[in-house]
């Protein structure tokens, strides 16, 4: 198995740098991977815009990471002190208001980033067969994302941290049963308290992270095994050059390397404007609730969680013990709706049957309350993400050769998630409520509905090269 | 077939019962680590029950005690907030308090005032709400006023969802919150000093 160790035989005057390169990569292979994982990582040549916002995850992520670790070093993770500490941090400590700033500024721009970055994946099918690994360790991300930001949010220990905290925990003890002493066990103590403050503390700086890195590699890894879609969703590999790469690739670098250092700069300009100008963004970044110490006795007069989370949290919010009538007719009417026109074979139409009655029961106000149905679809609402890859249906990937009706209905999609997003920042009204409501529905029909309106109306011809005008 | 391929069963069997061996180790060492989550004997002991002097509370006043970390309100109703309370009778989720909750409502305040006979005008009650946790908002004016109905007579309103609670602290139907405020265990030391979380039955 396997050849006899030879060292690489180096010019006596070449460089320094070659040699020592030489004498790496007989021991371990660099330079093979930076070849395959970038350097000749073979990309298609129509990239646009919507393709930069992969890479600039990954300068937030390395900036959280090392904004992060210096802020741990001043931070004081104990409900008697964690308060002052970020207080000491933004007035005391040298620039430790800008190393502060530039983490929470991160956090939304981390956030902004990956939406848009999954709106591209949306529009242009990059989840489509092979790359539905892709999608699921992006999502898997998306979860751990999620999961920093709600546990890094309690540590400044205000009272927007607190009661945020509190709520969330509360979501796991609407579960029938367990529900109470899992989040004793999740809190550590009876409230929020300096035990919850402490492992949560834990999670954010290095437990997440830790899973966080790996899924990025395992994103990466995934990605650069298959190749990279494109605006066209056509495969690339399968129109070979005499080099072996596609015909319409090129390597990612210098080219890709290039185009994404000026979108960084451009990200930059934006960043640090949010920076210097509007740290707090009127509050979205920065609730000024936040700026009052955490009052286990005193709930702030409106709490809501930070902007990247409201989509959801509208969901659990209008999910009231009158809406779950219409969530029932409408789960009866999906699985009427299989039975007539879906190609599933009988055992598994018998099996969702089965199934949704279990469900409708379940949903009698006289089994499990209203309370446990917002916490099962705000959960539903961030898990239907994954199954994307095998929702939808349509014959074509890019939304470029779809009929153009598709495009109303993800623009409907992002209009509802986007109310959504701004009723979940406002105080609940009848009103309000009833808007979610719908946005609600609108929000799942457009995905449990995908298997059907994705293949349906006039699909536009697909090129076999990429759409592409030398500049 | 060849010889090699056959399967060793005395090697297999020691391999199987190693792997088990070692499964229970692992087992047992990620059960000792997710029970350091549990509450810790401090945060128990943390738990005793609470003295408090109402004679400062004023009718139609609140007063707000921690009992285990959590707000514990303690209301003087007025006679018109009493008078207010049958009103509501039918507009709660639950009037009689006999759903279960988190803390079973002791037998004395199963009734419309949720509160002992001998001393009904106070009310004690642990003031967060069932939903998620958020401790709600006095809102005694009568009337209309945003985010409560026109026939308001007076209660709690929560911050964070819109549940609303009137003055016995009984949810309101159709809102997030399922059940009412928790009844802690309490009795009467003298008539003016009370004791939470505890009563004739022990402590809670």
């Amino acid at each position: 198995m396997g050849t006899a160790f030879k060292e690489t035989k180096v010019a006596a005057d070449a460089p320094a740098t070659h040699k020592a390169l030489a004498w790496v990569d007989d021991r371990f292979p660099l330079s093979k991977l930076w070849n395959d994982q970038w350097g000749k990582y073979h990309a298609p040549k129509n990239f646009n815009i919507w393709y930069l916002f992969g890479s600039l995850a990954m300068l937030v992520l390395v900036l959280q990471i090392v904004t992060g670790i210096f802020l741990t070093m001043h931070y004081k993770p104990d409900a008697n002190l964690a308060f002052g500490s970020v207080e000491y941090i933004m007035k005391e400590v040298p620039w430790g208001w800008l190393v502060r700033y530039m983490h929470s500024t991160g956090a939304s721009a981390f956030f902004i980033v990956v939406y848009l970055h999954m709106t591209r994946g949306l529009i242009y099918g990059s989840y489509r067969k092979p790359r539905e690994l892709i999608w699921l360790f992006g999502f898997a991300i998306f979860l751990c994302l999620m999961a920093e930001a709600f546990f890094g949010y309690l540590l400044p220990w205000g009272q927007m941290s607190y009661w945020g905290a509190q709520v969330i925990v509360n979501l796991f003890g609407a579960i029938p049963f367990v529900g109470n002493d899992l989040s004793l066990w999740i809190r550590g103590d009876y409230v929020v308290s300096d035990a919850t403050l402490n492992r949560f503390f834990a999670f954010h700086v290095i437990a997440i992270p830790l899973v966080l890195l790996g899924l990025v590699a395992a994103h990466l890894i995934a990605l650069h095994e298959v190749g990279s879609s494109n605006p066209d969703g056509i495969e690339v590999k399968e129109n070979l050059g005499p080099d072996g790469h596609g015909v319409d690739t090129i390597p990612s670098h210098p080219y890709y390397t290039t185009k994404d250092l000026f979108g960084v700069t451009m990200f930059l300009l934006i960043f640090s404007a949010v920076v210097f100008f509007a740290p707090e963004m009127g509050g979205y970044f920065l609730e000024y609730n936040n700026f009052l110490p955490a009052d286990s006795l005193k709930t702030p007069s409106h709490i809501a969680p930070t902007w990247y989370f409201t989509p959801f949290y509208s969901v659990l919010r209008a999910t009231t013990s009158d809406f779950m009538w219409v969530v029932m007719a409408g789960l009866a009417a999906y699985v009427v709706f299989i039975w007539l026109r879906s190609r599933l074979s009988h055992k598994v139409k018998i099996g969702i049957t089965v199934l949704a009655v279990v469900l409708e029961i379940g949903m009698l106000p006289q089994v499990l309350d209203a309370k446990f149905w917002g916490v099962v679809l705000f959960g539903s609402s961030v898990m239907i993400l994954a199954t994307l890859p095998w929702l939808d249906h349509s014959p074509v990937r890019s939304i470029r050769y779809r009929p153009g009706w598709h495009k109303y209905v993800y623009g409907v999609f992002f209009v509802a998630f986007l109310v959504l997003g701004y009723l979940g920042t406002q105080l609940p009204t009848a009103a309000y409520t009833l808007i979610a409501q719908a946005c609600t529905l609108l929000y799942f029909s457009f995905f449990l509905l995908m298997p059907w309106w994705s293949t349906m109306g006039r699909f536009k011809a697909v090129p076999t090269r990429v759409t592409f005008t030398p500049h | 077939m060849s010889k090699e391929k056959q399967v060793d069963s005395g090697r297999r069997g020691l391999l199987v019962a190693t792997c088990a061996a070692g499964g229970v180790v692992g087992v047992s060492t990620a059960g000792v680590l997710v029970s350091t989550l549990q509450p810790s004997e401090r945060a128990k002991a943390a738990g005793a029950p609470v003295e408090v002097d109402i004679s400062d509370v004023k009718p139609g006043e609140l007063k707000v005690v921690e009992w285990r970390g959590k707000p514990v309100w303690i209301l003087r109703r007025t006679p018109e907030m009493m008078a207010s309370l049958p009103k509501n009778d039918s507009l709660v989720a639950d009037p009689g308090s006999n759903k279960s909750y988190q803390i079973d409502t002791p037998e004395y305040a199963k009734n419309e005032f949720r509160a002992r006979e001998d001393h009904k005008e106070v009310l004690v009650t642990v003031g967060i709400c069932s939903h998620l946790g958020c401790s709600p908002s006095s809102r005694f004016a009568e009337g209309a006023q945003p985010n409560l109905p026109d026939d308001w007579h007076g209660g709690f309103l929560c911050p964070c969802h819109g549940s609303t609670f009137d003055l016995a602290g009984r949810v309101f139907k159709n809102k997030p919150a399922p059940v009412n405020l928790d009844v802690p265990p309490y009795m009467y030391l003298s008539d003016n000093k009370i004791v939470i979380g505890k009563d004739e039955k022990g402590e809670a």
